[in-house]
This record gives C-alpha cells, sequence and structure tokens, in this order.
C-alpha cells in the first residue's frame, strides 16, 4: 500500500499537467491492489514460469549447452593443434638456418683453403723461375767476363805489336833505313818493364 | 479512459488473463505475464540454437555473442564455486539467460516486464536457496550447519554470531528477489511518468511541445540507463547464484 501512495504521489502533478482524464484514473488505482503485490496473481505467475523456465532450462542443458561447449573446444583443440604446427615448423626452420650456416662455414674454409694453396703454388712457381733467371744471367755473366778476360788478354798482347810497329816506324822515320825488327822487340819489352 | 491509461505508470503492470484457467479452486490463466515469460524462453531459445546452428570455428557476430554469454557465465561460475561448481552451469546460465532476456524485451514500449513482478524474481531465488538448501545436505548432511559456524569466534559469541548468520542466510531470497523486483519496477515507473510527462505537456500547444523536449531527453537517458541496469541486474542476480552455490559446496568458511 506504501507504493500505491507513492505513486498517487507521483502521477499527482502529472495529472494536474495533463488533461483531466488522468485525475480519473487515480481514485481508481486506488480501490486496486498494486499489480506485483495482487496475491491472485501469484498461482498462475508461479505455475508458468515452472512451466517456461523448466522447458527454458532442460533445452538449454539438452541442447544449446553441449552444442556451444563443443564449439569452444573443438576451437581451443583446434588453436592447441595450429600452435603446435606452428612449434614444428618453426623448429624445423630453425634446424635449416644452422645447416646452412655451418654449410656457408665450411664452404668458407674451404675456399681459405683452395685461395691459400693457389697462393703458395704461384709462389714457389715464381721462386722457380726467379731461381732459374737468376742462374742463367750468372752463367751468362761468368761467359761475358770470361769472354771480356780473353779479349783483354789478347788485346794486352797486341799492345806490344802496335808498339813494336810504331817504334820500327818512328825509328825509320828518325834514322832512316830499315830497323832490326829483333832489336826494335826487345827495346820495347824493356820499356815496357 | 484510453488516454488516462497512457499517462498511468502502474498500468503497465496490471495483469490480464490471455486464456482464463482454473484448477482446483487456483486461478492459473494462461496470462500476459504467462505470455511474456514464453516469448522470453522462445527468444532466448531460438537466439541460443540460432547463432550456434552453423558451429563455425570463426565465430560470426551472433555467434560470438552466444559464446561470450557461455564463458562469461562459466567463468563467472569457476572463479566463485570453483570447478566442482560447473555441475551447476546449466543452471546459472539459464537462470542469467531468462532474467536477461526477459528484463531487455521489457525495455520495449506495451511490452510486459517479467521480471517486474515481486512472485517471478522470488520464485527464482526460492529456486536457487532450495537447491542450495537441497545439495548442501545431500552433500555434506549435517555437517551443512557449519555453514552458520564460523571458525575461531570465541564461544561467548556464538550465539550470537550463529543467530547472524541464521538471519543472513534466510534474508538471501528475499534481497537476491526484491533488488531484481524493486530494479525494474522502479526504472519502468520512471520511464512511464517521464514520457507521461511529455504527453502531457505537447497539450500546451506550442510551449508545451517545447518544453516536453526535457522530458523526452530524460526519457531516452533513462532508457540507455535502463539497458545498463537490465544487464546489471541480470550479472548481479547470476553472481550471487554462484556464491550461494559455493556455501553449499563449501559450507565451512
Amino acid at each position: 500500500m506504501f507504493v500505491t501512495s507513492a505513486y498517487a504521489q507521483e502521477t499527482a502533478p502529472a495529472a494536474a499537467e495533463g488533461d483531466t482524464h488522468a485525475g480519473t484514473a487515480v481514485p481508481a488505482a486506488e480501490h486496486e491492489t498494486f499489480p506485483p503485490f495482487n496475491a491472485a496473481t501469484f498461482p498462475s505467475q508461479i505455475l508458468w514460469l515452472v512451466i517456461t523456465f523448466g522447458l527454458f532450462y532442460l533445452f538449454l542443458k539438452r541442447v544449446v549447452m553441449p552444442r556451444l561447449g563443443g564449439i569452444i573446444d573443438v576451437r581451443n583443440d583446434r588453436i592447441t593443434q595450429d600452435l603446435d604446427h606452428a612449434a614444428r615448423l618453426k623448429g624445423e626452420a630453425d634446424a635449416a638456418v644452422a645447416a646452412y650456416e655451418q654449410e656457408l662455414a665450411e664452404a668458407k674454409a674451404n675456399a681459405n683453403k683452395i685461395g691459400q694453396q693457389a697462393n703458395d703454388a704461384a709462389k714457389a712457381q715464381a721462386e722457380g723461375t726467379r731461381k732459374k733467371l737468376e742462374a742463367e744471367l750468372e752463367k751468362k755473366l761468368g761467359e761475358a767476363e770470361a769472354s771480356i778476360a780473353s779479349i783483354k788478354a789478347k788485346a794486352m798482347k797486341e799492345v806490344g805489336t802496335i808498339a813494336e810497329d810504331t817504334t820500327s816506324a818512328i825509328v825509320e822515320a828518325l834514322v832512316g833505313g830499315k830497323s832490326d825488327k829483333s832489336e826494335i822487340a826487345a827495346a820495347v819489352k824493356s820499356a815496357s818493364r | 479512459m484510453a488516454a488516462a491509461d497512457k499517462v498511468d505508470p502502474i498500468h503497465q503492470f496490471q495483469i490480464h488473463p490471455i486464456i482464463p484457467l482454473h484448477i482446483g479452486g487456483y486461478d492459473v490463466s494462461f496470462t500476459n505475464s504467462a505470455l511474456f515469460m514464453v516469448v522470453t524462453v522462445l527468444v532466448a531459445s531460438a537466439f541460443l540454437y540460432m547463432s550456434t546452428a552453423s558451429r563455425a570455428l570463426i565465430p560470426g557476430r551472433l555467434q560470438s555473442v552466444s559464446e561470450m554469454a557461455y564463458e562469461f557465465v562459466g567463468n563467472m561460475l569457476r572463479d566463485a564455486a570453483g570447478k566442482q561448481g560447473m555441475q551447476f552451469f546449466p543452471l546459472v546460465f539459464s537462470l542469467f539467460m531468462f532474467v536477461l532476456v526477459a528484463n531487455l524485451i521489457g525495455l520495449f514500449p506495451y511490452f510486459f516486464t517479467v521480471t517486474s513482478h515481486i512472485i517471478v524474481t522470488f520464485t527464482l531465488a526460492a529456486l536457487v536457496i532450495g537447491t542450495v538448501l537441497v545439495y548442501g545436505f545431500a552433500k555434506h548432511g549435517l555437517g551443512f550447519l557449519k555453514l552458520f559456524v564460523p571458525h575461531g569466534v570465541p564461544g561467548y559469541l556464538l550465539p550470537l554470531v550463529v543467530a547472524i548468520e541464521i538471519i543472513s542466510f534466510v534474508s538471501r531470497p528475499v534481497s537476491l528477489s526484491v533488488r531484481l523486483f524493486a530494479n525494474m519496477l522502479a526504472g519502468h515507473i520512471t520511464l512511464k511518468v517521464f514520457s507521461g510527462f511529455v504527453v502531457s505537456l505537447s497539450a500546451f500547444g506550442a510551449v508545451g511541445i517545447a518544453g516536453s523536449v526535457l522530458p523526452l531527453a530524460m526519457a531516452v537517458a533513462l532508457t540507455a540507463l535502463e539497458l545498463l541496469v537490465a544487464f546489471l541486474q541480470a550479472y548481479v542476480f547470476a553472481v550471487l547464484t554462484c556464491m550461494y552455490l559455493n556455501d553449499a559446496l563449501h559450507p565451512s568458511h
């Protein structure tokens, strides 16, 4: 009944501001029970609530919830599976990268070795060629020195003859007449000593 | 009289029979209240059934809504009552969905709000407390009474504490039902009063129509608030149900 009076207070301004029809509703409502507290409607509401809610409960329990639970379980399984798959693929990719890096390192080492070998071979060859050339040059130098020495000796030997010829020519020009060859030779020899 | 009914904020709670029915001296007519219980159940069932019909791995919008409601209630129950509490999942989920859909349907103009009647909310609350009592005694026997005897209370205080515990337990169905009922009732009365102002003020011509913008804006804002309250009260009802069920599972605290 408290609520009914509260309601009457609330509608009072509305009735005052509104048309006069509202005024007729207020006394009518005061005689009626406030609907939510009208016990006459309780059996009907309880019965129909039990029926409808009972069916709703059974329907959710038997049909909807297994289905929803199934959907979510399937999805979770699928996600777990996909994550596993992804982890496996990642492992494979990591292994492939490691293998690639190892091969790369091996190939680098090989390349270094081959380069080193080529370098050494080239050095050795160059060294051999140089030594051969040096030896040849040495030989040629020796031959040249020998030839120079022989030419020098020959030239030295001829110096005496030229001196004798020059002396005999000078003597013939100065003294006149023929000069004795053996005398001149002796004289030159003694002078060159 | 028809104009007066529109301004009367209590009229919307009136129950009138659609198919009169009397069994054993009781009036159990199929009323507008029963009709909207059926509508609530049909709408909720149809939504849950049809939105999940495709069982899509990647859910659409409607399926997402159903799944969110399912997981929301599931997590709520698991947090409050633990893994053991999951046997009550169908009960809590049906209560949540029923109250939520009944509240939401009640927001439509000219629609009856099932949860605005104390007997409906009280029946639902009695179902919860009845489940707690039946399960509690069946599972723990007289050990369930330990619920009323907290640990570590000095002996001389015990009678007082036990009395308080019993009163708090008994008041649970009352508070559970009155909270939902009062929220829905008050919300709908307020909405109706403000909408009534719009109609009454408009009768005063141009000035009245200009002035009726204020109560109209208020009615729009209140509708948004009522939408929030509809969700919130369904949530509160479900959360408290979970906590009471936890008491049935683990009576000694």
